[in-house]
């Protein structure tokens, strides 16, 4: 089901390896109106990099395609980030999410979707071959005591 | 990211800076290849007091250091690891693999 969102923001950028870094930095930016600790904010930033990193080195292998980072503020303090992309899929998520399994060469660790998981309260990939993948994490966000409105 | 490799006595020192993400690591691989083949060290260890940022990407670099120095029949250590990067290495459970200080 899904919840209305507070606030929300889309993000689409080409699957060029620079944009891991903005895509962080946008997300945190998106992040910081939730009034998040350092660790969360880290914790989202992490997330945000291995996700992106996905996209780019396996969705999209031998091109440049898009990728499109949704942002959601949902009821209870929840973060919602989706990872979307119109790549090659994953032919088997449940291996792929798997600890230290990668496809992605000795430069990769095979840890990424279990960074995710650690970091964040859930995670759900969605993936068909031959026409992407689209990774939901959400994160609840520690209340905060509030001053004025 | 940047790598500044300082070697003296079959000791390698690789202090790496900067954000250890896929895009920062992308040559951090075979830079500290061409580090480990050129002084053949007995000891390596990686500094990473001056990493900003570190994803997965950094798991990969200290795993295949690690190999790449057992082949060596040498040792690793990794040590100065600021607070973000230690939590990646916790979740991934990487401290049960290498020698973190």
């Amino acid at each position: 089901m899904r919840t209305r969102a507070s606030n929300e923001a889309v993000v689409e950028f080409p699957s060029r390896s620079s944009n891991e870094g903005f895509a962080r930095a946008a997300a945190a930016c998106f992040a910081s109106q939730m009034d998040p600790t350092l660790n969360e904010l880290e914790d989202i930033k992490t997330a945000v990099s291995e996700a992106v990193t996905n996209a780019i080195v396996h969705a999209y292998p031998d091109s440049i395609g898009k990728v499109v980072l949704k942002l959601r503020i949902c009821p209870g303090n929840v973060l919602e980030l989706t990872v979307k992309d119109h790549g090659r899929g994953i032919p088997d998520v449940d291996k792929a999410r798997q600890p230290m399994y990668t496809t992605g060469g000795e430069e990769r660790s095979g840890m990424g979707f279990t960074i995710m998981e650690s970091f964040m309260d859930q995670l759900t990939v969605r993936s068909v071959p031959g026409k992407g993948t689209s990774v939901v994490m959400r994160k609840r966000l520690a209340p905060r005591m509030k001053q004025g409105k | 990211m940047e790598l500044q490799v300082k070697s003296a006595d079959r000791n390698l020192l690789l202090e790496i800076s900067g954000e250890l993400d896929h895009h920062g690591a992308r040559n951090a691989l075979r830079e500290v290849e061409q580090a480990i083949d050129a002084a053949l060290p007995k000891k390596l260890v990686m500094d990473l007091s001056g990493v900003t940022f570190m994803d997965s990407s950094g798991i990969a670099l200290i795993l295949r250091t690690q190999q790449k120095m057992q082949l060596l029949d040498g040792s690793m250590l990794v040590c100065n690891v600021p607070a973000q990067a230690r939590r990646v290495l916790d979740a991934a459970g990487i401290s049960r693999l290498v020698t973190i200080r």
